[in-house]
């Protein structure tokens, strides 16, 4: 998995395999150019795909081009090894960042002359940036393996060598240096002994790598730690000797996207662009479970579990991020008391109330919270870092809100930590008190944002997830599902009826029982049994629903109406003219108090104890959902206790 | 594998590496591809290594004359022997 995660950008999601074709039939004078190419450079793609992409936007800026608002900045890329494959990627990777980036390429293997040449291009081309790409092999670094005195004087040969282009840089250039560290060959000549020993090749890089981060802290220059990425994917394999042999490539061809996502980044950064914001959804991303469900007892998290110790190496993180100024907040459908609880009491909940600014527990679209919270700490929404298991969730972010950063996290929790790390959103170029403090300084105390109205094409949304909805009656396949649901949902449930397996098989065989199970799939896979409606005929031309629950993770998406739907239709069937709803208020089913309410239903009755009784005829009609309907297992046609037959009907 | 089924992934990743699509017979060669510089030579080396699981030694990459050969040198690694 790990080398993986970097080389592959995961944190991205894949292009899909026509992502070619969707670029070659872009539309440069359409007004959505510039976001459609963005949207082209928010997948792991490859260095093909990012050349194709580079190519694209040479074409548009050839054509004359608009390409606002992407920031246009001139980079000139220096040093050694073969860097023209850079180029491309760089540009491509750019648009990922808003850049409109153009690169020009020093002359090959060089540091001083490109910088300080009157003739050289890169003197007259008003660079805002210059890269440097440095290679142990190139530099005049020799080894004196057991000679303290030589090896310094090595290392101060080198220094002096890269001072100069980076003062050329600043001086003759007048642009900023991105400098990078030096990563370590992957052969050793002493094993061990080569890092403690003094003039062996691997002490002179600790220690050159040591003045460059030095001289980056004290001067105007930029760090990108290259360094770092070789050990990060291993040197072993960031050193590809056959590609060095073949075209003096710096390093393998394969880490090419990474290296030019770090250097986005890094421009990102310099432009005061980092995020500064980590939201984070709560059940199955904080924690294991559904909390409204579950209950605090019955939560995933903490020691002695591996389950539990993934979720709370996601909540050090975020607490980390936290400490380094990062500001938390919550974004999660759940009631806002059921979820504050688990702060203020689960022993071992990292994070707590005062570690998060802005706390969104409410049924609203997460699209709508993601704006309150961006308004609440008024920071731009490109500030924001969205935090969730639940792929379609995330889907729903990424096409309502695409400033929005929303790393495919998987679905291993022990993975998430590491992923969002690795996505890099909050990287700095320098840091402050005032940056370690900026957490602090939104000291909202878990403040709750007001929600402006709802905009954007949840609809369409909606209809992009292909959802299908299969409904069958109750038979021997479903029913433990039947029964765990019916016993484990708390928070949409009407009545909260508990029953038994044998309560449930007399159920499916008693003709006066008319029962619904209903599975759901969508883009992202099957949802598995999500919702339990069960009626039962009072008399012969009434139904009442005994029991209505459905899985909280699929609120919003229109499966009520669906059921609903199903239950009018297969009523009318069998001659019933009225539906009667209950809803028997609980500590944690507030969620539904208006479920038939919005379903069109007549409120008839409201009892001392909060219960409500509701009607709706049964030749109501039903909003219209982007689901496709399924009927499975229904043997037509039922009769009812009238025995009417869907002909007499 | 056999050299028709190479082909035409190879064709695949022309079109990839270079963005353009040409039918590839074995005279062809870099002289007749705008597209097929040096810089392109180098990804499309390293792209037909992934692609077909293959590693080619320095010597054999220098001594490509064509598609002809580059098709031969393929088989040959991807072949079991």
């Amino acid at each position: 998995m790990s080398t993986d995660l970097y080389r592959d950008l995961k944190w991205l999601p894949p292009p899909p395999t026509d992502w070619s074709d969707r670029l070659r039939s872009l539309n440069s004078s359409a007004e959505t150019f510039v976001a459609d190419l963005r949207r082209m450079a928010n997948f792991g793609l490859d260095l093909n795909q990012l050349t194709r992409l580079a190519r694209t936007v040479a074409r548009a800026r050839s054509g004359g081009q608009s390409l606002e608002p992407l920031i246009p900045l001139r980079v000139g890329l220096i040093g050694h090894g073969t860097l023209d494959l850079l180029a491309p990627a760089l540009v491509g990777t750019g648009l990922r960042h808003g850049f409109l980036l153009e690169v020009i390429v020093g002359a090959y293997d060089q540091l001083l002359q490109p910088v300080l040449a009157p003739e050289s291009p890169l003197r007259s081309n008003h660079l805002d940036v210059v890269i440097l790409s440095l290679d142990w092999r190139s530099l005049p670094l020799s080894c004196a393996p057991g000679d303290a005195d030589v090896g310094a004087s090595a290392v101060d040969s080198a220094m002096r060598l890269i001072n100069q282009t980076l003062d050329g840089i600043r001086t003759n250039l007048g642009a900023t240096a991105i400098v990078p560290t030096l990563a370590a060959p992957a052969e050793s000549l002493f094993g061990g002994l080569e890092r403690s020993l003094p003039g062996a090749r691997r002490w002179l890089l600790d220690r050159l790598n040591l003045e460059i981060a030095q001289r980056v802290y004290d001067g105007t220059e930029v760090l990108l730690d290259v360094a770092a990425l070789g050990e990060t994917v291993g040197l072993g394999n960031w050193h590809d000797q056959r590609q060095w042999n073949l075209a003096k490539l710096p390093f393998a061809e394969a880490f090419v996207p990474l290296y030019a996502d770090h250097v986005g980044r890094t421009l990102a950064a310099m432009r005061g662009r980092s995020r500064r914001v980590l939201v984070l959804d709560l059940d199955n991303t904080l924690w294991g479970g559904v909390i409204g469900d579950d209950g605090l007892a019955g939560i995933v998290l903490g020691q002695g579990d591996a389950s539990g110790e993934a979720y709370l190496s996601v909540q050090r993180m975020a607490l980390d991020l936290r400490n380094r100024g990062v500001v938390l907040a919550v974004c999660s459908k759940n009631t806002d008391e059921i979820a504050r609880e688990v702060f203020r009491s689960h022993p071992e909940m990292l994070l707590k109330e005062q570690h998060i600014a802005v706390f969104q527990a409410n049924w609203k679209d997460k699209a709508t919270n993601l704006q309150a919270i961006a308004a609440e700490l008024s920071l731009g929404i490109d500030s924001l870092v969205f935090l969730d298991d639940n792929p379609a969730e995330r889907g729903l972010i990424r096409a309502e809100l695409p400033q929005v950063a929303v790393p495919e996290i998987g679905t291993d929790p022990a993975d998430y930590a590491r992923t969002l790390a690795a996505a890099g959103y909050f990287d700095l170029i320098s840091y402050s008190e005032e940056d370690r403090k900026r957490a602090e300084f939104y000291d909202m105390n878990a403040r709750r944002a007001a929600l402006r109205a709802e905009s954007g094409d949840i609809e369409g949304y909606l209809a992009s997830l292909e959802m299908e909805l299969t409904l069958s009656p109750f038979d021997v396949t479903g029913r433990a599902r039947i029964v765990q649901l019916i016993n484990k949902s708390n928070q949409f449930n009407l009545t909260t009826r508990r029953y038994t397996a044998a309560d449930v098989e007399r159920m499916q065989d008693d003709p006066r029982y008319f029962a619904l199970q209903a599975r759901l799939t969508d883009v992202y896979g099957d949802n598995g049994m999500i919702s339990v409606v069960i009626c039962c005929a009072t008399d012969e031309s009434t139904w009442e629903v005994d029991t209505w629950l459905m899985s909280c993770r699929v609120l919003g998406r229109g499966v009520e109406q669906m059921m609903l739907r199903e239950l009018l239709e297969s009523a009318r069937a069998e001659g019933i003219r009225t539906l009667i709803g209950r809803y028997l208020p609980t500590e944690r089913n507030a969620l539904v108090k208006d479920h038939y309410a919005d379903l069109g239903f007549t409120l008839l009755e409201r009892k001392a104890d909060g219960e409500t009784v509701w009607s709706l005829g049964t030749s109501a009609s039903c909003k219209n959902v982007p689901i496709t309907v399924t009927r499975k297992g229904f043997t037509e046609p039922r009769t009812g206790k009238s025995g009417k037959t869907l002909e007499d009907a | 594998m056999d050299s028709d089924v190479i082909t035409k992934r190879l064709q695949d990743i022309f079109q990839d590496v270079m963005d353009v699509e040409v039918e590839l017979s074995p005279e062809l060669s870099a002289k007749d591809i705008a597209e097929w510089d040096s810089l392109a030579h180098v990804r499309l080396i390293v792209t037909i290594e992934r692609a077909f699981k293959v590693k080619f030694a320095a010597a054999e990459v220098s001594a490509l004359k064509n598609v002809g050969d580059l098709v031969a040198l393929i088989e040959r690694h991807a072949s079991p022997r």
